[in-house]
């Protein structure tokens, strides 16, 4: 309709740039942590990440080598080194030798400490401590420096959180756990609501009315009434907490959506084909595998993903019907609200975390959001 | 074992279970009970197709039976028990313990508070996201980026906003975005635009939103002649309710007015922003909205496509301006989707725990129902009262329960 008659091409480019600014404002929470997720724990802690492009700057107080590493040299005691201890693509933009004027040198500029000596330090750290007398002391002098760090991107965090395997606060496992819990918890409802919707469809039977209202009620019946009732079962016929009992759970809570997207489509499928098979001599149970299935494709892999990314970032029925004592089954969203509490400063380590739990839910929505888009609009709201 | 094999392990015996149940008993009904041969066949037939509908349901009834039905009964009874006197009957002693509690009352408020904001914030941004982004060549990807947050758990979600929310010592750099922003404000011209202007004017345009609702209520409930009838028996209370909500809404949004231009800001702190009481609630609240709006753009846009194109060159023709139109043509008349979204979210917000649990875990007066319950359940074992709250919950979904069932009716007539 943009070329209709009336609209000011004012208006257009205000349009344009509301909808780049809404979806800039979308973006940047996820980009943050995405951004986060590949920084030092030093670059996070010195600076925004949304500088992590442009070289940090942060201050730091180092010292040279002790005075037991003195040497003497024509006249003069000297102590040199490298104020790093080590290779880094870190340069020095200032420094000072008290806490006071930390930015009073530049590189390259040699200090006057009276009869401590004259410093020289330069871009790279490389230093140059001289005095006419020997060194006296255990510690060697103190230097405040400004540091300029590169823009720098690793895959640390990745390595440390997914493939260290003595890391206790790794996601692996809960990894592992989450798709167990998963991939189950998806498939079983779709089973058994594509059999009942079928059911409500397409079969005759008494009290069919009712149950089709029921489902719909049930649609909106809190989870949180379960839990405790639930749990109270699961402990009393021997299922504790564990696999089986977190699929039950989440295929009782997938069910209605389940049942209501599927009997929605399969309801709108043509009269005849289903009639032809039967006159064919084919059963119920035929039918619906040979042809109801593959033509329900599209509300099937809409339910699919429902019900993947629910139970993929699902933490409550987890926590209930699930993790025990021992943690073994903890799945990924646990731990991350564990790593909440106790890493609650260490974004590099929360980050990581966080976008390893989101990278595959992100990954199939992106793949199937046609699916999505079309579950959304076809069943649960009309 | 390698925890990749176990799971395989579990799957398969978890699915293969499932399908083999499906597979074998209709085996059975057709080879072994019932086989469509023989004598019998025809009456064989028949009878198969009597059981078979209960074979294919029996699953699905006995699941949501088991887990959807059975707890709200359970639910019901064990908030009328006490645990701990050996679970004896106690009538409401649950309910009027939970009543004397401020942590419930707590919980209450911001439960409200959150019932208010977010389905009205995010159906207002998913409106607008699905208006301006229907127009471009590139609306498409715009959409899918705001839809993106849908598939975010609510806990990432939350570990992202958290990064956001970072406070460090006034000394250090900022890691947090929201304190960044904040210490560039100094009390000069810019801080007072942006942060008293634009959050009263924005106050404001809510109070006249809520006005208007009050005004297109008001004048649907006058009588306007004979033969216009006016709705069904439960229609005026409920837009009575709906008057009084929008009228304390109003009263609400003028008194933050009033307060955004006399407070006293403290510029140059650096802000703990989910320590700061009652403005932390809707702190925790742009994280639901984040991952809301993309849902209403979706249906709203979808809507907004529905509209008849003729409906709307008739308005540019009598020289109707694109606010009119979308005021007074498209929104009247995608009204319907409109409150439908609105329930959807309403009820998403209802069953809200992972946001809270995760970010502040209910300290600092940000406490919500589901969170509260929680609370109850499994950290003090107080079955009762963590019952009776669960039934709270389900009396708030209750009205869009009937509603629900109500509508599927009329349409399957």
């Amino acid at each position: 309709m943009s070329s209709i008659a009336g609209t000011k091409s004012g208006l257009t480019w205000a349009v344009h740039i509301s909808v780049v600014l809404l979806v800039a404002l979308w973006l940047f929470p996820t980009l943050g942590l995405f951004v986060s997720s590949f920084r030092t724990a030093d670059q996070i802690t010195s600076s925004g990440w949304w500088a992590a492009m442009l070289p940090a700057e942060r201050n730091e107080s180092l010292r040279t080598g002790a005075p037991d590493s003195q040497v003497q040299q024509d006249g003069q005691w000297l102590i040199q080194g490298n104020l790093f201890e080590g290779a880094t693509d870190a340069t020095i933009s200032s420094w000072g030798t008290s806490m006071r004027d930390i930015g009073a040198y530049a590189p390259g500029d040699t200090a006057d400490m009276g009869e401590d000596g004259r410093l020289t330090v330069q871009e790279n750290g490389d230093y140059r401590l001289v005095n006419s007398q020997e060194f006296s002391g255990r510690r060697g002098e103190r230097v405040f420096v400004t540091i300029q760090t590169p823009p720098e991107f690793t895959l640390q965090n990745y390595k440390n959180m997914l493939l260290d395997p003595s890391n206790r606060e790794g996601m692996t496992k809960a990894f592992f756990n989450t798709l167990t819990v998963v991939i189950p918890a998806t498939i079983i409802p779709i089973v058994i609501a594509a059999f009942a919707a079928y059911a409500l469809a397409w079969m005759r039977f008494p009290g069919r009315a009712l149950l089709i209202a029921a489902v719909v009620g049930l649609l909106v019946v809190p989870l949180q009434l379960a839990l405790i009732p639930l749990l109270k079962l699961h402990l009393a016929v021997g299922i504790g907490k564990g696999y089986l009992g977190v699929w039950l759970a989440h295929t009782g809570f997938g069910l209605p959506l389940a049942i209501y997207l599927l009997r929605n489509y399969m309801v709108g499928l043509p009269r005849d084909i289903i009639e032809n098979a039967k006159v064919d001599g084919a059963t119920d149970f035929q039918i619906f595998t040979k042809i109801i299935l593959p033509l329900s494709f599209p509300a099937l892999a809409s339910f699919a993903i429902f019900q993947f990314l629910w139970t993929w970032n699902d933490l409550l029925v987890a926590m209930v019907f699930l993790i025990d004592a021992t943690g073994e089954t903890t799945v990924m969203t646990k731990q991350i609200v564990e790593l909440l509490g106790t890493r609650g400063g260490n974004w590099e380590i929360l980050a990581t975390a966080a976008f390893i739990s989101i990278v595959v839910p992100l990954a199939v929505f992106f793949a199937l959001q046609r699916y999505l888009v079309r579950g959304l609009l076809a069943g649960s709201v009309k | 074992m390698n925890p990749a094999l176990q799971g395989l392990i579990t799957i398969i015996i978890g699915v293969g279970g499932c399908i083999g149940y499906f597979y074998f008993s209709n085996q059975i009904l057709d080879k072994v009970l019932f086989p469509p041969q023989g004598k019998d066949a025809g009456r064989n037939i028949n009878r198969a197709n009597m059981i078979r509908p209960w074979l294919f349901l029996f699953p699905a009834i006995f699941a949501l039976g088991l887990y959807l039905g059975y707890p709200v009964i359970e639910t019901l009874r064990l908030s009328l028990t006490d645990r701990s006197a050996g679970g004896a009957f106690v009538g409401l002693a649950n309910y009027s313990q939970m009543a004397s509690e401020p942590k419930f009352w707590e919980a209450m408020r911001n439960n409200m508070l959150w019932l208010i904001v977010v389905p009205a914030i995010a159906t207002a941004f998913g409106l607008l996201a699905a208006q301006l982004t229907d127009r471009i060549s590139w609306g498409n990807v715009a959409k899918s980026f705001i839809f993106m947050p849908m598939a975010i758990s609510f806990v990432g979600a939350a570990v992202i906003f958290k990064l956001i929310y970072d406070t460090r010592a006034a000394n250090q750099e900022q890691i947090g975005v929201l304190n960044a922003l904040w210490l560039a404000f100094d009390g000069g011209a810019g801080s007072f635009i942006v942060l008293r202007l634009l959050p009263a004017v924005i106050l404001l345009g809510f109070a006249a939103l809520m006005a208007y609702i009050i005004y297109l209520l008001v004048t649907a409930m006058l009588p306007k002649g004979a033969g216009r009838s006016t709705g069904t028996w439960w229609s005026v209370p409920l837009r009575l309710i709906i008057v009084l909500a929008a009228a304390w809404m109003i009263w609400l949004s003028l008194k933050s007015a009033v307060s955004v231009f006399t407070a006293t800001l403290p510029y140059g702190e650096p802000q703990t922003w989910l320590t700061i009481p009652f403005y932390n609630n809707f702190f925790l609240m742009a994280v639901l909205i984040w991952i809301q709006t993309g849902f209403a753009m979706v249906i709203l846009s979808a809507s907004l496509r529905g509209i008849p194109e003729e409906t709307i060159e008739a308005a540019i023709l009598d020289g109707a301006n694109p606010f009119q139109i979308f005021f007074k043509i498209k929104v009247p008349q995608i009204m319907g989707t409109i409150v439908v979204v609105w329930t959807t979210i309403t009820l998403v917000v209802l069953k809200i725990f992972d946001i809270v649990f995760a970010m502040t875990n209910g300290q600092w007066e940000t406490q919500v129902l589901a969170n509260y319950m929680y609370d109850k359940l499994f950290r003090a074992s107080d079955w009762g009262v963590g019952s009776a709250s669960a039934i709270v919950i389900m009396l708030l979904v209750m009205p869009i329960l009937v509603w629900n069932v109500y509508n599927a009716r009329k349409e399957m007539r």
